[in-house]
Order: structure tokens, then sequence, then C-alpha cells
């Protein structure tokens, strides 16, 4: 065998250890004692069983129901990851685990209590965080915001409280940025939605620390359907964080979630994501922001986990002077499907949009970066850039490309690049040249490559995503 | 035996035999130059001495200072205090050159006993080498310029005080203030504990650097060696003016 395929071989070998520590670190489960948990299977019952469980007003009831028959008549996508394994009938789709939602981890049961202490929620909160929200399969069990942000007048709930305190707010743009029927997911998260984040921060208040909600899903063959809703007035900010993970078991779990963000003149939002679900999560998510006149968007959306993740943040510029800018990292290992993107609609003159995107596939994964930028006509100074590179680190593993791009207005610049590289013999002789094991110069090049995205992610998660990398390069060398 | 000693060494690039009976030894202390045409096998022999898996040597020894590295892979050689500045040094995006000379330095023999002895070190390299100190914070060789990858291959040099260096054409395409900085640090390793060989098709390297002896690799062998007067022979005559003398000289360096 020429050295060469030996040396290949051996970092295969190196990179095989995908998922190694998730079960201990994320992939545990603690018994299930939900107070309430609906039937396997979604009928109008459940529907209903959900809405009165939550005893909520008239006219998200309706909400649901109207969602549901557009959920049972929308099609399936016939694009982006393999679904033909989901079983809807399978899934559970609510799970109450405690009454009500707390503002002290004291005071929730002890095992909850434990999933998020290990999962390092508390001590992140502690040191970096304005405020912290944590759903446990379908209710937000804790929701805090430090008292001087409160002050400050930032609102920060669960999406069912705001529905309670501020039907005004919330009737004003719930379902508006993402209505049910813009995808079957979308009516599906409708039909059924439980927790999620609701953020309101008045004009001109800067939130400097991030917010951040964990969503944890412990019960096997279950369906979490989060909504998040964020509106930042104008001229305000904030940044906002979730992550989220999940037990290894061997049915399959579905996370469907809704994210709609309005940034108003003037404002900015960043909105970070961390996805590390387990290998048996399908994740459809629809996210998508409206920036109005001069406001900023950044997505900044971190794949790591799941099973199939279908998700590509979107980014509607309404405004005049209003810019977008989606960074986006996935990680496709062994068995998994990352197809994810961005959307970026220009709808006003003076507006730009960036999307970087970069992809690492191994192990017989599964990274394409799908993304779509339209520009309409009659504008004019529109510019936008989009950015894709791919790291392929075996003969087995994939990665595709397929940017849309529909620009009909003429006073337009488009830039479009997209690269697939693998790590080089030259770059592993080079660095080992200088002492460094074949193993570590390959970690050195795959976190290399991600670093400029990496930078953009708060240090706790650059920190934690770094480590990950590490982990799942961990090899047999030695 | 100090030194790095070559004993009929048969080797080349996959299966294709480049080098053949070759035999060199570079005493401690010593800097060797090695020249000679293209395509010869002077680059084989750096990435064979580096240990590039896709070079074999299909027979022969390869030892420094009386210990064999032929079951060393490319790190343990690197750790063992073997280098090699490359003729085209590869980009490593992402990896900025203050961490990466951190964790190379964190390798060598005697590590910087902490960050801040480690800083230390490095301004004064950067000195040294007249580098914009801004240049640490660049990704590894990412856009460098040539010669800005050359004085990246120097820095490196001096922050791992490596026991023996290879120098691949790490002369070519500098401009004289470049050549000078890099004959500098190469000049600045000199003394007992180091020795290398700096491979090159100039003469302008070597009038800087002074080696003391040069060899003549030829169809994948020394076909000459001798003092600075090889050099001046090559540059009058070519390497057929070279060629007359091969055999004679050779026999009296190895031997000593």
């Amino acid at each position: 065998m020429p050295a060469e395929a030996a040396v290949l071989q051996d970092l295969h070998q190196d990179i095989k250890q995908i998922g190694t520590g998730y079960e201990e670190r994320f992939g545990f489960a603690m018994p299930d004692r939900s107070i309430v948990k609906t039937e396997q299977g979604l009928t109008r019952e459940t529907v209903l069983a959900i809405s009165e469980a939550k005893n909520e007003p008239e006219w998200i009831r309706r909400f649901r129901l109207r969602s549901l028959e557009l959920f049972q008549r929308l099609p399936m996508p016939s694009w982006g990851g393999n679904l033909s394994q989901l079983r809807f009938d399978d899934m559970t789709y609510y799970a109450k685990p405690t009454e009500g939602s707390s503002r002290s981890w004291d005071e929730l049961p002890e095992e909850i209590k434990r999933t998020y202490e290990r999962l390092g929620v508390p001590e992140a909160e502690r040191k970096f965080l304005a405020g912290v929200g944590a759903q446990y399969d379908s209710e937000m069990v804790y929701h805090n915001i430090r008292q001087d942000m409160e002050k400050k007048g930032v609102l920060f709930s669960d999406v069912e409280t705001a529905v309670r305190e501020h039907p005004d707010i919330v009737k004003r743009f719930f379902g508006t940025i993402v209505p049910p029927d813009d995808n079957k997911f979308a009516a599906l998260n409708s039909a059924v939605w439980s927790g999620g984040s609701f953020v309101y921060v008045p004009p001109g208040v800067h939130v400097d620390i991030p917010l951040q909600a964990y969503f944890r899903v412990n019960s096997q063959a279950f369906g979490q359907f989060e909504r998040t809703l964020i509106i930042a007035d104008e001229g305000s900010f904030v940044h906002y964080i979730e992550g989220c993970t999940a037990p290894v078991f061997s049915k399959d779990s579905l996370h469907s979630a809704v994210v709609e963000i309005i940034a108003l003149k003037n404002a900015r939002i960043r909105y970070s994501t961390v996805q590390n679900w387990s290998s048996n999560m399908y994740n459809l998510v629809t996210k998508r922001a409206f920036a109005y006149e001069n406001a900023v968007m950044e997505w900044v959306d971190g794949n790591i986990g799941s099973k199939v993740t279908m998700k590509y943040p979107a980014i509607f510029l309404m405004g005049e002077g209003a810019r977008g800018e989606v960074l986006s990292i996935a990680f496709a290992g062994k068995g998994q499907e990352q197809d994810t993107g961005a959307k970026i609609f220009h709808f006003a003159s003076n507006t730009s949009s960036v999307v970087t995107s970069k992809s690492i596939s191994k192990d017989g994964g599964t990274a394409s970066y799908r993304g779509m930028v339209k520009m309409e006509a009659g504008l004019h100074n529109i510019k936008s850039k989009v950015e894709c590179d791919a790291l392929i680190l075996d003969e087995t593993s994939k990665s595709n490309t397929y940017p849309v791009m529909d620009i009909r207005s003429e006073d337009a610049s488009m830039e479009h690049e997209a690269k697939v590289s693998k790590i080089s013999e030259d770059q592993l002789f080079y660095l080992m040249s200088r002492g460094l094991t074949e193993e570590e110069a390959a970690v050195m090049i795959v976190n290399g490559f991600i670093d400029p995205l990496v930078k953009e992610l708060p240090m706790e998660y650059a920190v934690e995503l770094n480590r990950l990398i590490e982990l799942e390069m961990e090899g047999s060398v030695g | 035996m100090k030194g790095l000693r070559i004993d009929n060494v048969q080797a080349g690039l996959e299966s294709k035999v480049i080098l053949s009976d070759l035999n060199l030894y570079v005493p401690d202390g010593e800097v060797h130059a090695l020249m000679g045409p293209n395509g010869h096998g002077k680059s084989t022999l750096a990435n064979v001495l580096m240990g590039h898996p896709r070079y074999q040597l299909f027979k022969g020894a390869i030892s420094l200072d009386g210990e064999s590295l032929l079951d060393l892979d490319v790190s343990e050689r690197a750790r063992r205090g073997l280098f090699l500045a490359f003729q085209y040094p590869a980009e490593i995006p992402g990896v900025t050159v203050s961490k990466f000379l951190k964790r190379i330095a964190d390798l060598r023999k005697d590590p910087p006993k902490n960050a801040s002895a480690f800083l230390t070190e490095l301004k004064q390299n950067l000195a040294f080498l007249e580098i914009d100190p801004s240049f640490v914070n660049r990704y590894l060789n990412d856009g460098f310029s040539g010669g800005e990858k050359k004085r990246m291959e120097i820095l490196q040099l001096l922050t791992l005080k490596p026991r023996f260096a290879i120098f691949d054409e790490t002369d070519s395409g500098l401009d004289v203030d470049a050549l000078k900085i890099v004959a500098a640090g190469i000049n600045k390793m000199r003394g007992p504990g180091f020795s290398a060989l700096v491979i090159t098709h100039y003469r302008r390297l070597l009038d800087l650097v002074k080696p003391d002896a040069v060899h003549i690799l030829e169809r994948g062998h020394i076909a000459a060696s001798g003092g600075f007067e090889l050099v001046e022979l090559l540059e009058k005559d070519g390497y057929e003016g070279v060629r007359r003398l091969s055999g004679t000289v050779k026999e009296a360096v190895y031997a000593s």
C-alpha cells in the first residue's frame, strides 16, 4: 500500500470517533415524571388537550386548529434531507414536566435541576448571561432575567406568559413573520407549539450581555415545538443564544421550532444557535427575521448534532439601509445530514447581506448548503455576498451546494464563492514536521477551517465547539 | 558519533528510485551546503530525512547523534530535533502564527517556562528577523508573500532551536534584504549542538552563511565534496567543471 494511502487511512481512524463522549456529557436521560402527557400520535384531540392544559385564550386555540388542518394538507418537502423514516404517528406531542415555570433553580424537581447543572446552564448564567430560559420537553421550567434588565423594561419570558401578560404585543407579531401555511413544519409547530422565549427590548435599550434559552428533550420518541418571538424596538440591541441537547435513544425524536424576529428601525439583533441534538433527532426548523430601516440582523448558526437538520435562517430586509448577515457552521458525521443555509430577501434599496457558510463532513455524513438570495425589481444599491467553504475529511462523506440567486434589480452587486477542500497531505506533513502528532495536526487544520466563524460565537460556546471537534477527532493513534 | 549520518541510502518517491549509494556526514556544529542540478534528488533527500510518508527508504541507514531515525515518523523526528525549512511552506488558514508558535515551542526539548517567557523570546526573535509584531496575529502562511513565508520558516527555526536543520532552497525568490535576514537566522543558530544542511542553487546565500563543507548531489548521489572552492568552480564552469573533480574529494571528506 502506498504510504499516502496509509496516512489517509490512519486519519480516517482518527476521525472515526464522532459522537464519542456525547452520551456521557449530553446523552443521558432522567426518568419520565411528566405530569401531563398526550397520547402518542397527532389528532384534533391532541391539539385540544394541549390547548386545555395551557388554559389559553380562544384566538390561540383557533390558531392551533387552523394550523393542524394546514399541516394535514401541506405536502412534505420534496427536497432537502431524507425524511422517509420520520414517523409522525410514533411521536408524543406534548409532555408537561412541572406545574408552572420557576425563577429559581432550587424550586425545580431534583432531577430536572440536576440535568441543567450537568449541562452547565446555571453556571453559564452566573458567569455570562443577562437571563436564562430553560425548556424541558414541552415547557419552559425556568425563566429568569437580571433585575437591571427588567428595570429597563426588557421582557423575557416563555411565550405562554407573554400571551397572558402582553397580548397586545404578541397579537401584533405572533404568526406574522412565519405564517402557519409557510411550510408543513411551520404548520405543525403552529398546531402543537409549546414553550419558547418571548423577548421584547424597549427603544434604545442595549442588553449588553446575552440572553440564553436552553432546550432539553428528555422523553423518548418525542416532539418539541417551541416558538420564539423576539422584538427589538427602535435603536435597541440584544444578543440571544440558544443551545439544545437530548438523550441518545434508539427511537427517533422531532424538534420543529418556529422563530420569529423583528428588528425595528435602527435595532440590531444577533441570534446564535449551537445545535447539538443527539443523533436520533430530526431537526426541522423555520427561522425568519424582518429587518426594518437601518436595522441589522445577524444569525450565527452552528449545527453539530441531529440525524437530519433542515434549517435556513431567513432575513427579510424590509427597510432602507437594513443589513443582514448569516454565519453558518455545520458538522456532518456518521449517519448525519446537515441541510442548512440561508435565505435573504432584499425588499428595499440600500440593503446589504453577507452569508458565510462552512461545513465539515466526515464518516459518511452529508453537509449541504442550500441558500437563496432574492433582490426585487426597481431597487437600487443592493449588495450581497455568499461564501461557502466545505471541508470533506474522507471518501465516504459528501458536500453539496445549492445556491439560488434571483436578481431582478439592475443596480445590484452579487458575489458568490464556493470552495470544497480536503485536509491536504502537505498541510499534515508541514505541521508534523514541527512536532505535532498526526491527530493534533488534523484537529488544528479543522479548527482553523472554522475559526473565522467560531470567533463570532460567545466565548463559552467557542470553547465548547473547539472541544467538541477535538473530542470528535479524538483517535486511536498512540 | 555526533552529527547526522547518511549511509548507503537508496530512496525515492513511492516506488521510483531517486537516491542511491548516498553517503553524507554532517558533524555536530557544522553547516554544510548541498548543491546540484534540478531533478537530481536534493528535495527528495530533504523529504526522506524528515520522513515524508510518500518517500520510501529502500535501503541504507540514517542516524542523528548515533541514533537511527528510520523507525520514527515525521513528528517523532521533529521532536528528536530535526527541522525542515520548506521550499513551499503549506498554508494553514485559521491558525494564528502566535498560537502555532506557542504550541510548537511547548513541544521542543526545553519548552519556555511560561507564557511570558515565550512572549519575551518571541519578541526578541521578531526583532532579530525584522518582522512586524502584527505578523503573529495572521493565519499561518495564509496569503503570505514568498519572502514572508521564508521569514516564517526562520522564525520557526529560532523558536524550535532544532538539533539539525535542513534548508530546502530557502533563498529562492528572496530579495537581498530578506536573504540577509535568513542568513542571519541560520548563523544565529550556529555552534555546538546545531548542524545544518543548506540546499541551494546559488552562491549568494553561501557567501553569507559560509558553509564548513560543500556537497554536489548529482544523479542521486554525492558526486563531489569539498570546500567553498566547489562553489566558485560551479559558478565558473557549471556542473561540467565539478564532474571532472567527481570521486576524488568526495571520499576524503566522507572519511573525516
